[in-house]
């Protein structure tokens, strides 16, 4: 038996435009080459600098909640350039689709599979666990996670996965069924070829890291809330990081079986979706839709929860309608179970079935419309300051309150049948998602950039490139619900209306803007870099917060609190300040313990890519051999005994002396001046006339 | 200790402290992963569910059912989890490690009978052809039957390292957390069982 499995020189791209030259395969190999020589430049860089030993110290094994969370936004960032590429080259290709089009449709279908996939769990997924990771702990006054090594362990599963997206970029294929993969489209019978099984362990791998991130962030809101923090006194992020952590536990599951069914499939010649001896691929549907409608809130609530946060911070109110926007959170997570058969109106249910379904689905935009009022009250008499995050704000009320209409149209299965599989429903998703999740990691990433690196991100290039985002998506996304109605279909490499033309050019023109927006996001990070002492807050509390997060420096020590803090009602931080006792030296200091760095992350990361990977080419001795090391490792491991990292109060005592000291010798910024240099992150509050 | 303190954890003892309160959170987390677990299984049971009747001339529920035998394993498998209470009580009570050694060695034999048993009906059905392959129907009682084999048998594999471990560090609060995780684990996978031979094999046998 060959040691390589199936796996033939021949299955790198980088090949195949020497074989065969065509703007096709040109495509295909250029981002091939360009995938290797980024990860070939990035080595180099780092062996260039001698920072591997600083990496392995400080990142690559820290069990610290924060460094976890910003590992996760990097790597939805870094997932995010290949997802945007992608786009990108498939509106290319749809300018020119008319008969035809530059690329083969295999290739095109490929480009919306990997797009899809890597843009749901690569990027998406990131990015709400690096929020939830680096705010929850900070927010209810916690040390860090309840399972620090398993948040740990959840990163790498992750990073399995995206590395198993990037690896099938170079090697083989991938899987041309969608991102949803559909059987019998993806059996073994229809492609035998490595791409869906590719497809199957990314999901697999990394379906288990989000059901522990999800275990994980419900015990720590449950369980490691500051002393006096009662459920209605937890910021409104928190509250949908709890209802997230509820629905990953609960939604990832039914993903885990149906990939790991397919696998079963694909592999062993079972006949769960097969065409044949039984197989049912609507059991398929089902299950994929049982997780991928909750998935759908898993991804959005978090954003909703950052832009409840932002109206007050920026609206300088404390939240209009907590309580409602709480009862509506939560029934919106109840709700998400109950709609999943929406995505298959069309496929022979019953009327019955589908009116429910409807109804239930309609339901959602209640307790959506709830929030949208609530956010737009908060904001109502507000001292609002137009700064990048009230941009995105601003496009994020207006274009996605248009989404969400689209997805009550969508909700009534009548209408449903005539729109079904068009580029409508394209529209539509990317109408909520954009606006929605995207815009709210945007305007997070600069409300919260300052609290995690100590410098606030320039404002004048921030605002550009929120402007570019939002005209980059009116122009490519909007157009699609008008060729959508007219009847081009989704995931389809060609159109035969020339009618569809010329929405398609403004399409690939907003692509290309929304391409520059991403780039726009990369010089407003390299310009603030340049200015990072003009722009640093290093006294944490850049845009008088209202939240514990913001009463500490920045970026925080790694223990957070120098002593747990006491809360006694809502925006905690705000009402210290409103009652004119911000920033007391705590009577007395004592040592701090802190979880143990561990490799388990990263031996987990290799051992499950390398499984990933060997299954994929059927390298049945690599695969055995990492089953064997993660499952050995794990129990070797229960058998050690971890010292602590103890910090000596004397340490805590002189860092936070040292702050308050600062805090007292510097001078309390004006919001008016919030944006100049004189910010260095100690907030001038008037919460004190308010009352907060 | 008072009995008071006693009953704070039942089976662990570890009496007020810092990991007290984080024995309280692991066990708390231990049960949201179990919860997630439960969906796993109920995906799988309603799975195998919608397979019934999707045996494609294949071998049928009357064809796989062996009532003694899934009689026998049912009591091992109940022995089993009943050994594994009496190890969490001596823990409890006793506080001698060879004493809940000894029960979870009566756990561990009970339940190594369980697999050996369905190990052997596994045989049979490929003896008359019910193999997977065969039909969606076949598929899925696998799928669901070998789900929960592969729980007992990483479970053993557990209760071993949780042995070597009561053997080299005694009975430590940290040990003791873990031996009370794994009696969840163990006792859930009975409830699991006990769905499985009745909408499995008895129904389809009714």
């Amino acid at each position: 038996m060959n040691i390589f499995g199936r796996l033939h020189w021949d299955d790198l791209k980088l090949w195949e435009v020497f074989h065969d030259f065509s703007i096709d395969s040109l495509v295909a190999s250029g981002a091939a080459w360009g995938a290797v020589f980024a990860f070939v430049a990035l080595i180099g860089w780092i062996t260039y600098l001698g920072r591997w030993g600083w990496l392995y110290r400080e990142w690559l094994t820290t069990v610290d909640h924060k460094k976890i969370g910003i590992m996760y936004m990097i790597m939805g960032f870094v997932m995010f350039a290949r997802g945007i590429a992608e786009g990108v080259a498939m509106r290319s290709h749809q300018a020119t689709a008319l008969d035809g089009g530059v690329l083969s449709a295999y290739h095109y279908a490929e480009l919306f599979s990997t797009h899809g996939t890597i843009m749901i769990f690569f990027v998406a997924m990131p990015f709400i666990n690096g929020f939830i990771n680096y705010l929850v702990p900070l927010q209810i006054g916690s040390r860090d996670m309840a399972f620090p090594m398993l948040n740990q362990i959840s990163l790498a599963l992750t990073a399995t996965g995206a590395a198993l997206c990037m690896i099938s970029l170079v090697v083989g294929a991938f899987e041309t069924g969608g991102w949803t993969a559909y059987p019998p489209f993806t059996s073994a019978a229809f492609d035998p070829g490595p791409g869906p099984d590719y497809w199957v362990w990314a999901i697999a791998i990394s379906g288990f890291g989000s059901t522990f991130s999800g275990i994980n962030y419900s015990v720590t809101i449950y369980k490691m809330r500051a002393p006096g923090m009662k459920f209605m006194f937890m910021p409104v992020f928190t509250w949908t990081a709890l209802c997230t952590g509820i629905l990953m536990t609960f939604a990832l599951p039914p993903l885990t079986v149906a990939a790991i069914m397919q696998a079963l499939d694909r592999y062993l010649d079972f006949h769960f979706f097969t065409n044949d001896l039984g197989g049912n691929m609507m059991n398929y549907a089902n299950l994929f839709w049982m997780f991928g409608h909750p998935e759908v809130y898993i991804l959005i609530l978090p954003a909703y929860g950052i832009f409840s946060e932002l109206v007050s911070t920026f609206g300088a109110k404390r939240i209009y309608g907590y309580t409602s926007l709480v009862i509506a959170t939560m029934s919106i997570a109840v709700l998400s179970f109950m709609v999943w058969l929406h995505h298959f109106f069309t496929m022979g249910n019953s009327a019955t079935v589908n009116v429910a379904f409807g109804i239930a689905t309609g339901l959602i935009a209640i307790p959506t419309g709830v929030k949208v009022y609530v956010w737009m009250t908060t904001l109502w008499r507000g001292r609002i300051r137009f700064t990048v995050p009230i941009v995105y704000m601003a496009g994020f009320l207006i274009l996605f309150t248009i989404g969400g209409f689209s997805g009550i149209i969508l909700a009534n299965p009548s209408i449903n049948w005539q729109v079904h599989n068009t580029q409508f429903v394209v529209a539509h998703f990317h109408n909520v998602l954009l606006p929605g999740l995207l815009f709210g990691t945007l305007a997070g990433v600069h409300i919260w950039f300052p609290k995690a690196f100590g410098f606030r991100l320039d404002e004048r290039a921030g605002k550009i490139t929120a402007m570019l985002w939002i005209v980059g998506f009116c122009l490519t996304f909007l157009p699609l619900y008008v060729v959508g109605l007219m009847g081009y279909p989704r995931r389809s490499a060609a159109f035969d209306d020339p009618a569809f033309v010329p929405y398609m050019i403004v399409c690939v023109i907003g692509a290309f803007i929304l391409l520059t927006a991403f780039a726009g996001l990369f010089a407003t990070l390299y310009i603030s870099i340049r200015n990072r002492d003009r722009l640093a807050v290093p006294l944490g509390d850049p845009w008088d917060g209202r939240t514990l997060e913001w009463a500490t420096p920045s970026p925080p020590p790694p223990w957070n609190f120098p002593v747990i803090p006491e809360v006694v009602s809502r925006d905690a931080f705000a009402k210290e300040k409103s009652e004119g006792r911000p920033y007391v030296l705590p009577p007395e200091y004592r040592d701090i313990h802190l979880p143990p760095p561990t490799a388990a992350g990263l031996v987990i990361f290799l051992a499950t890519t390398a499984f990933g990977f060997a299954m994929t080419w059927y390298m049945w001795w690599l695969a055995i051999l990492s089953v064997v090391v993660v499952i050995g490792w794990l129990v070797m491991r229960s058998f050690r005994e971890h010292e602590e990292v103890v910090i000596p109060a004397v340490e805590v005592r002189r860092v936070n002396n040292a702050w308050i000291e600062a805090i007292q010798l510097g001078k309390g910024v004006n919001r008016d001046h919030e944006t100049s240099s004189a910010n260095r992150g100690y907030a001038a509050s008037d919460y004190l006339k308010e009352g907060a | 200790m008072s009995q008071v303190e006693q009953n704070v954890h039942p089976g662990m003892n570890l009496g007020y402290s810092g990991d007290t309160k984080h024995a309280e959170v692991n066990v708390f987390g231990f049960w949201l992963f179990l919860m997630s677990d439960l969906v796993t299984f109920g995906i799988v049971f309603a799975v195998f569910g919608t397979m019934t009747g999707a045996t494609a001339g294949g071998p049928g529920p009357e064809e796989v059912t062996n009532l003694h035998s899934i009689a026998l394993q049912t009591a091992l498998l109940l022995g089993s989890s009943f050994g594994f209470s009496w190890a969490s009580l001596s823990m409890k009570y006793h506080d001698e490690r060879w004493r809940t050694l000894g029960w979870l060695a009566i756990a561990a034999t009970s339940a190594l009978g369980f697999l050996v048993i369905e190990f052997i009906d596994f045989l049979h059905w490929i003896e008359i052809g019910a193999v997977p392959q065969r039909s969606g129907y076949l598929s899925a009682l696998w799928a669901l039957v070998g789900l929960h084999g592969l729980h007992v048998t990483a479970g053993l594999l557990w209760m071993g390292t949780i042995t070597a471990q009561i053997l080299r560090f005694g009975l430590t609060d940290k040990v003791k957390s873990r031996v009370t995780r794994m009696g969840l684990y163990w006792h859930f996978l009975d409830v699991v069982w006990v769905g499985i031979f009745s909408m499995v094999f008895l129904a389809g046998v009714a």
